[in-house]
């Protein structure tokens, strides 16, 4: 376009006539602020019984499944930028090669995709079997932005699939986090890594417990903080870190793999050992995950068995 | 007309929503992506006024507020939105905002609503993070907003004047 420079016309609505008007009445900003406000209190006071739950519900019957199909119309183009990453060394290549890679990556992308999904469904009937539990697979199709500091995901399995609040996530790697709101179609998780996340652990090796909190942080420091309760006991760097809890009820099942001790500090301040847990679970690049359900849930979509069947 | 104009309105929020937590995610930088929703009302405010702007972030704020995966307590978006609402609706007293005026309205709002956002975080602790962690994703989202506005911001204020009704005032 032959536009010097962009010019927005204004409205023929600007006359002086408006100008005077343009400020909003204070009435609607002060009763608008006080409804955010009130929102706010009702939603702090109630707790996990809060009012604004089912409106939370509602809006998730109908986002929720836009998101799901935005993730999937979006997701074949996600291994395109991985490619052109790990084949940096090609740039110096010649034009015309560099040409006629384009349009080969472009037809290998997508089965790059379905490659790697099919690796991570493997790994979560690897999971199934070994931790002897029943996981319903789900992928990832929406995350919360940091600007919220809170670590949340949308994943596409709802109460449909037989899920319900407060059932662990797992991925092939280990423990994701836990199911904070389900919709018929969608669900809600809480990933291990949100700083108000707490997780009760165990350290492989001593055997001894402890609680994990997160930091906030999704990437590289994208690290787990466990307080030991026995202050007396150093964890070793390396040592493996478990999920404790009970066998069957919520939130957390026992035994799931966390992650790795990587440093230890010790303050003569502090009265317990910290140390900092490097978790196994890349959490910016979670794509299908699996949710521990009780054997023989009914399900709208196939359930991976204890015994690597499904079902 | 109205209704054309709510129902444009309304649908750009609710794209703005799915595709800030569907799509951006991917190319986020340090998790932070840019805000869509908060642009739709500094596009709203911007033709429409400040009262439009409040009324419109309060809902797109809200939206945003219950959509999942949002888990922080209901409202804090509402009066963050609402609060760009109110800035970008006073911007709008100049009589013809240029691109820059309207790249630098982008960049206040967001500044105006991440931080009002953190803080009301901050005060209920909700979730408790450092102030540093707050620093940084309010100054990535600036930058974030001022990078897509040219994309997103500029193509829905000309679809939004395009809908404004003709020389109801002479």
């Amino acid at each position: 376009m032959a536009r010097r420079s962009f010019r927005w016309r204004p409205p023929a609505s600007f006359s002086a006539r408006e100008q005077g008007e343009r400020r909003p009445p204070t009435a609607l900003v002060v009763a608008l602020a006080l409804a955010g406000a009130s929102l706010i209190t009702l939603d702090h006071v109630g707790g996990d019984s809060s009012p604004v739950a089912p409106a939370r519900a509602v809006v998730g019957e109908v986002v929720g499944p836009l998101e799901t199909g935005a993730s999937t119309v979006v997701r074949p183009f996600l291994a395109i930028p991985d490619f052109f990453t790990t084949r940096g060394s090609l740039r110096s290549d010649v034009e015309a090669l560099e040409a006629e890679n384009a349009e080969l990556r472009g037809q290998l992308s997508a089965s790059d995709v379905d490659r790697a999904r099919l690796a991570e469904y493997d790994g979560l009937v690897a999971t199934a079997e070994q931790q002897g539990v029943s996981l319903v697979p789900a992928r990832v199709v929406a995350h919360g932005p940091a600007q919220t500091f809170s670590r949340t995901v949308t994943i596409d399995a709802g109460s449909r699939a037989g899920l319900t609040a407060d059932m662990t996530v797992v991925s092939s790697d280990g423990l994701v986090g836990r199911i904070l709101d389900v919709t018929t179609s969608t669900a809600t998780v809480l990933l291990v890594v949100d700083a108000d996340s707490t997780v009760g652990a165990r350290v492989g090796r001593s055997m001894e417990v402890g609680f994990l909190s997160g930091r906030g942080h999704l990437d590289d420091p994208g690290r787990l903080d466990l307080e030991l309760v026995d202050r007396s006991v150093v964890p070793a760097e390396g040592d493996v870190v478990l999920t404790w809890g009970s066998e069957e009820s919520g939130p957390y099942r026992a035994g799931i793999p966390i992650g790795t001790v990587k440093e230890i500090f010790s303050t003569p301040r502090d009265t317990t050992q910290r140390a900092v847990i490097e978790p196994f679970v890349d959490f910016s690049t979670l794509d299908v995950v699996g949710v521990i359900v009780p054997d023989g849930t009914a399900s709208d979509r196939t359930t991976i068995e204890a015994d690597g069947g499904v079902g | 007309m109205t209704a054309t104009r709510t129902a444009v309105t309304a649908g750009a929020v609710l794209v703005a929503i799915v595709l800030q937590a569907a799509l951006f995610p991917h190319v986020a930088w340090r998790g932070v992506v840019p805000n869509l929703v908060l642009l739709v009302v500094v596009a709203g405010a911007l033709t429409r006024g400040a009262q439009f702007g409040v009324v419109l972030g309060f809902c797109a704020g809200l939206a945003l507020d219950l959509a999942p995966p949002a888990e922080h307590l209901a409202g804090r978006w509402a009066l963050a939105l609402m609060a760009v609402g109110y800035v970008a609706g006073m911007v709008r007293r100049e009589a013809r905002p240029t691109l820059p005026t309207v790249v630098v309205t982008a960049a206040v709002c967001s500044f105006v609503g991440t931080s009002v956002f953190a803080i009301l975080g901050l005060v209920l602790s909700d979730p408790a993070v450092p102030v540093s962690q707050l620093l940084t994703a309010v100054g990535i989202g600036v930058v974030w907003d001022v990078l897509v506005t040219p994309l997103v911001l500029l193509p829905l204020l000309l679809l939004l004047v395009r809908l404004e009704p003709q020389r109801r005032f002479a």
